[in-house]
Order: structure tokens, then C-alpha cells, then sequence
């Protein structure tokens, strides 16, 4: 027992600071009001990842957007197969690909590829995530059973493996349109389930069951209140997400039921390197090091959300 | 228990049902003629596909087509693949290979995973830890097939340690480099799962009582701890088959592994459709009784979903 007991006290009495009064306390009235979003900013730009990966994706989106700021090689005309192969020259930094293409124009060029796919991917994820969660979990009911189970039943079947069907099916129509619906069509349950989640957990708030009193409609409490208040977990999701569906991009077309090789991408190029993996490897690690560097940074960018978004993750770090 | 199992069971139906009607449908009923675009580039003779369209009942209407596709799947007729042969004949030679490499792969995940996952838990803020973050992070962003053909060109052809592509019959030391590559991929997210785990057990209060019972921390940390932290990193598993199923697609296919990948690998290369689709469906249907297994296995772990109504 501390000191600070007399002899006659029978309980220990904790001195003020020591209560959770102290926190009531300590609330300070005047100041900046604060919420779930600038909490998350205070604690975000405090983290090096963040800077790191925010710069990364926006050099990304640079070079997507405008690809002869970087070079002024094409990446498909000036192939000379006498250049097969081989190593860095001047006015080539990383040498040629097998067919004599110059690579550091081909890595430039086929970075909007990649970011429109994951760009694509994770708009229509979004939304039919968005629309089937908040209408399973905002409603519940026999609406809730058929749209869970839906989502079910397209959360079974690998998104990737799906994905290679529908390519397969649709070899005629291979474009970045046709591949994103592809992959998207397959990978919103998981954002479903995890809007859903969220809904029943703010659904049964004071504030929705004032809006009610009030008279406020069922949909708009759900637009109005419900939604922004469970978006949180989505966004986190959603950035993942992004990442996924570019790996998602590259692997089908390492596949051969991608894009379509006059498409450039980095799927495309990989694949077509792997035959010179023992001749001439830099061929195919390069394009690899921009695919992976461009999705580390999207994972890096969702870790530090979820951390600043998601209570429990702060804890633990 | 047993209610809980029957119920999981009649779940399990919808599902089932609903999986394989969408992989017909996505075949069967999509735009343009199915037929013609299983050719690719290529026109067939209008005999051909005459022959095909009575060979996969497509003039009968869409709902008896697909009983029939399902009927055929219940009852072990998969079809014939290109080369003329039973797809169930090829599943049978190829799936035991598959179900090794898996095997090697989820061993090296869980001991590498988990052993990680519990020491950067307990140290958690720690050097260890985030290091460990920073390489998971790395391997999570690298896809499979780049990681494969890195590891391929760094351990055999570089330091030439293993073979690059696996010999006849699957040796089990061939096995290594590709069970290590598939392993991989969900090492990451198993070190993460098991540390965030580690953290919320450590802070529970039947730990501190463990404590302050006296019990040391070498029978806190693996009794107590470990075991509680378990259960997340199991349900993982299912998940994680998923996972494994694309993976040993490609990795099978990079490492010519004999196995159920490789073959689905190697006929979406040469655009094979309709075995495309048979190995696609036997995938998902594998998919959802290991899911179903291991939902159940759960139950078994954690009273708390057992005695639940």
C-alpha cells in the first residue's frame, strides 16, 4: 500500500489526477473541435511512410499522366533487333528487351496502364461495395440474407481465377476496360462485408435514432448520417485494394489472358522476358522493381490510413 | 455442435449452387458466341462447331444446360481436356503433387509466420518489429510471379542451389525452391495477423492473472498466450487457400511443377477454354469445402462460436 494511506483510512483515496475526472477535466473548451478525420491527419503526417509513399504515387501519377516529360524515346517504334538484349547505352539507361525496345521508355510508357486498371478497379469496387453493404447492413432483414449471400457467393471464387475466365471467355474484346470490370466484378465483397460491418455498428447510434425521432427519411439517415460515419474502413480497404487490382493487372497478363501485347504494360513485358531469364535477367527485374515499387507504395499509403483510422491498429504500434 | 455443423452444411448449398451457376453463366451466356471465342484468333469449320454446340447441350435452353453441367460435375465428369484426356484422369495424376507443394508451403508459412509474428508482438515498438514491418510490407507488394522468377534466376541460376525447374516425378528437394516462393506470399500477412494477435492476448486480463499467479513467462508466452493468439491465424488459413490456389498457378507454371496448377497454367496459356473452366470450377469447389473444414475447425478452437445459438 503507497504512503499516502493514514493509519485510520480504510480505502485508498486517489488523489484527483489519478481519476478519469482528470480527463473530463482537461477538455479544453476554447480549442480547435476535433473528429475522427483531423485526428487521423495529426497522426498521419507525423509518419515518414506517408511522405514516402504519397511522393512515390505522385510521381506515378506524373509519369502516367505525362510520359514524354521523362523520355523522348518511343517505346514500340525505333526497335532495332540487332539491340536484343543488350546493355545500357547512351541515350538508354536501362538497355534493351528482346524484341531491341528501348526498356526505360517501355517502364514510362506503360505506367498508365497499370493506374488506370487500378484506378478502374477500385472505382467499381467501391461502388458496388458501397451499394451492397450499406443496403445488407442499413436494412437487414431478407435484403441483408439475399445481398450477403450474393456477396458469398462472389467472395467464393478467387478474383484472379475468375478474372482468367471471363478473359478467357472474352479474348475477342481485350482492353483496360474489359480487364478492370474483370477483376472488379469478383473483388467488392470484401469491401462489402466490411462496410456492412460498420453500418450495424453505427446504425443503432443516439444520432440515428434522433435523426428518426425527428422524421428524417430511412435513406437519407442512411446518406446523410449512417454513411460518413462507417466510411472509415472502406477508405482503408480501398487503397489496398488499388494495389491488388494493379498486381491483379500484371499477373493476368503474365498470364497471357491480359492486355493484348500491343498494350504497353508491365505484365506484358514481364511476360515476355521470361525466356531471356538466364541470358539477359535485367530484362525482366526491372520492369518487375516498377511494378513492385508502385504497389509497395499504395500498400505503405493504406497501412498508414488504417493506422491512423482504425483505433485499435494505433494501439498496437 | 452438431447444430452448428448442419447448419454450416445447409449454408454451404446455396453457395455451392450459386458458385458454379455464375462460372456457367459467365461461359455460356455472355456476349458473342461462346463457341466461336473458345477458337481465339481462329475461325472453325461450321461442322465444328455444330459438333461442339451438341457436345455442350447449347441448343437445349440455358437452365437445362446448366443442370446438365452440374449433374456431370456431381457425378465425377469433368469433361475431356484438349489432348483427349478425362479431366478427373489428369486431376488424379496432377493433385497430389499440388497437395505437397501446398503441404511444404503452408508449414514454412505457419513456423516462419508465426514464430515472427510472436516475437515482434511481445517486442512490440521494438527493432525486431519493425523490421520485420518493413520486410513483410516489401513481400506483400511483390507479386508472385515476380518473386518466382527473382528467386529462380538468384538461387538457380545465380548461386545454382537448387534446379530451376522441378525433374520428373516431383522430388521432394526440387519441391523446396517453389513451396518457399508460394510460401511467401502469405508469410507477410500471417507475421501481421499473429502480431496483432500476440499484442490483444498479451493485454488480456487472464494474462495478468497468469502472472500474477506466478506462473513464469516461459509458460505465459506459449500456454497462454500463443494458443489464444492462434484462432485468427487459423481462420487465415481459409482465406488463404484462395491465395494459394492462384499462387501455385503461377508457380507451378514457373517452376513446371507437375501439378493441378501447371496444367490449369498451361491451358490458359494455350487458350484452352473449356479446361480453363473445368479446372476454374474444381478450384472453387475445393475452395469452399477447405472453407467449409476449416470454419468447422474453429468451432472446434473456440467455444465462444460453439456454444453460440
Amino acid at each position: 500500500m503507497p504512503s499516502n494511506t493514514r493509519p485510520d483510512q480504510q480505502h485508498y483515496v486517489a488523489p484527483l489526477e489519478e481519476t478519469p475526472l482528470v480527463a473530463i477535466d482537461s477538455v479544453k473548451a476554447e480549442g480547435k473541435p476535433s473528429n475522427l478525420w483531423t485526428d487521423a491527419w495529426n497522426d498521419v503526417r507525423k509518419r515518414p511512410m506517408f511522405w514516402i509513399s504519397s511522393v512515390l504515387i505522385l510521381l506515378v501519377v506524373v509519369v502516367a499522366l505525362f510520359p514524354g516529360l521523362f523520355t523522348q524515346t518511343p517505346p514500340n517504334n525505333d526497335c532495332l533487333l540487332a539491340n536484343s538484349n543488350a546493355g545500357p547505352t547512351e541515350g538508354h539507361p536501362l538497355g534493351f528487351t528482346k524484341q531491341g525496345c528501348d526498356i526505360y521508355s517501355r517502364i514510362i510508357h506503360g505506367t498508365s496502364t497499370s493506374l488506370a486498371v487500378g484506378l478502374i478497379v477500385t472505382f467499381l469496387v467501391a461502388v458496388l461495395g458501397i451499394i451492397f453493404g450499406a443496403f445488407a447492413g442499413f436494412y437487414g432483414g431478407w435484403l441483408d440474407s439475399v445481398l450477403s449471400r450474393l456477396g458469398d457467393i462472389f467472395f467464393s471464387i478467387p478474383y484472379i481465377l475468375a478474372a482468367v475466365v471471363i478473359m478467357s471467355v472474352l479474348s475477342a474484346y481485350r482492353n483496360v476496360w474489359v480487364i478492370s470490370l474483370a477483376i472488379g466484378l469478383f473483388a467488392w465483397p470484401a469491401t462489402a462485408r466490411v462496410l456492412r460491418a460498420e453500418i450495424l455498428r453505427v446504425k443503432n447510434a443516439d444520432f440515428v435514432m434522433a435523426s428518426t425521432a425527428l422524421g428524417v427519411s430511412r435513406f437519407r439517415i442512411l446518406l446523410r448520417h449512417v454513411l460518413p460515419n462507417s466510411i472509415a474502413p472502406v477508405l482503408v480497404i480501398t487503397t489496398i485494394s488499388l494495389a491488388g487490382a494493379i498486381v491483379a493487372e500484371a499477373t493476368l497478363s503474365f498470364l497471357g489472358v491480359g492486355l493484348p501485347t500491343d498494350i504497353m504494360s508491365w505484365g506484358n513485358d514481364i511476360s515476355q522476358a521470361q525466356t531471356s531469364l538466364r541470358t539477359a535477367p535485367q530484362t525482366l527485374i526491372l520492369p518487375s522493381i516498377a511494378l513492385s515499387i508502385t504497389v509497395l507504395s499504395f500498400i505503405m499509403l493504406g497501412e498508414v490510413v488504417r493506422d491512423a483510422l482504425d483505433p485499435k491498429a494505433r494501439a498496437q504500434r | 455442435m452438431a447444430g452448428y455443423i448442419l447448419r454450416r452444411l445447409l449454408q454451404a448449398i446455396p453457395v455451392l449452387l450459386g458458385t458454379t451457376f455464375l462460372i456457367y453463366f459467365m461461359v455460356f451466356a455472355m456476349p458473342g458466341d461462346p463457341i466461336v471465342a473458345l477458337f481465339g484468333d481462329k475461325t472453325p469449320p461450321p461442322q465444328v462447331i455444330e459438333a461442339l454446340r451438341e457436345r455442350y447441350n447449347l441448343d437445349k435452353p440455358f437452365i437445362v444446360q446448366y443442370l446438365i453441367f452440374l449433374g456431370n460435375i456431381f457425378t465425377g465428369d469433368l469433361g475431356v481436356s484438349f489432348s483427349g484426356q478425362p479431366v478427373s484422369e489428369i486431376l488424379m495424376d496432377t493433385f497430389p503433387v499440388t497437395l505437397r507443394l501446398a503441404a511444404m508451403a503452408v508449414f514454412f508459412e505457419m513456423v516462419a509466420g508465426i514464430s515472427i509474428g510472436l516475437v515482434s508482438g511481445l517486442r512490440k515498438g521494438g527493432i525486431f518489429d519493425a523490421s520485420s514491418l518493413v520486410v513483410s510490407l516489401i513481400l506483400i507488394s511483390l507479386p508472385i510471379f515476380v518473386l518466382a522468377f527473382v528467386m529462380q534466376w538468384f538461387f538457380g541460376i545465380y548461386l545454382g542451389w537448387f534446379r530451376t525447374t522441378v525433374g520428373p516425378g516431383a522430388p521432394t528437394q526440387d519441391l523446396i525452391l517453389p513451396a518457399i516462393v508460394l510460401a511467401t506470399i502469405s508469410f507477410a500477412q500471417i507475421v501481421r495477423l499473429t502480431r496483432a494477435s500476440v499484442i490483444d492476448t498479451d493485454g488480456q486480463d487472464f494474462v495478468r492473472t497468469a502472472a500474477s499467479k506466478g506462473l513464469s513467462r516461459g509458460r505465459i508466452v506459449p500456454v497462454h498466450i500463443l494458443r489464444n493468439s492462434l484462432i485468427p491465424v487459423v481462420t487465415y488459413l481459409a482465406v488463404d487457400f484462395g491465395t494459394l490456389m492462384v499462387g501455385a498457378t503461377v508457380t507451378e507454371g514457373i517452376f513446371n511443377v507437375p501439378g493441378v496448377g501447371r496444367t490449369l497454367y498451361q491451358a490458359i496459356i494455350r487458350g484452352e477454354g473449356p479446361t480453363v473452366v473445368s479446372f476454374v470450377t474444381i478450384m472453387v469447389l475445393i475452395y469452399l469445402v477447405v472453407n467449409l473444414l476449416v470454419d468447422l475447425l474453429y468451432a472446434v478452437l473456440d467455444p465462444r462460436i460453439r456454444y453460440a445459438k
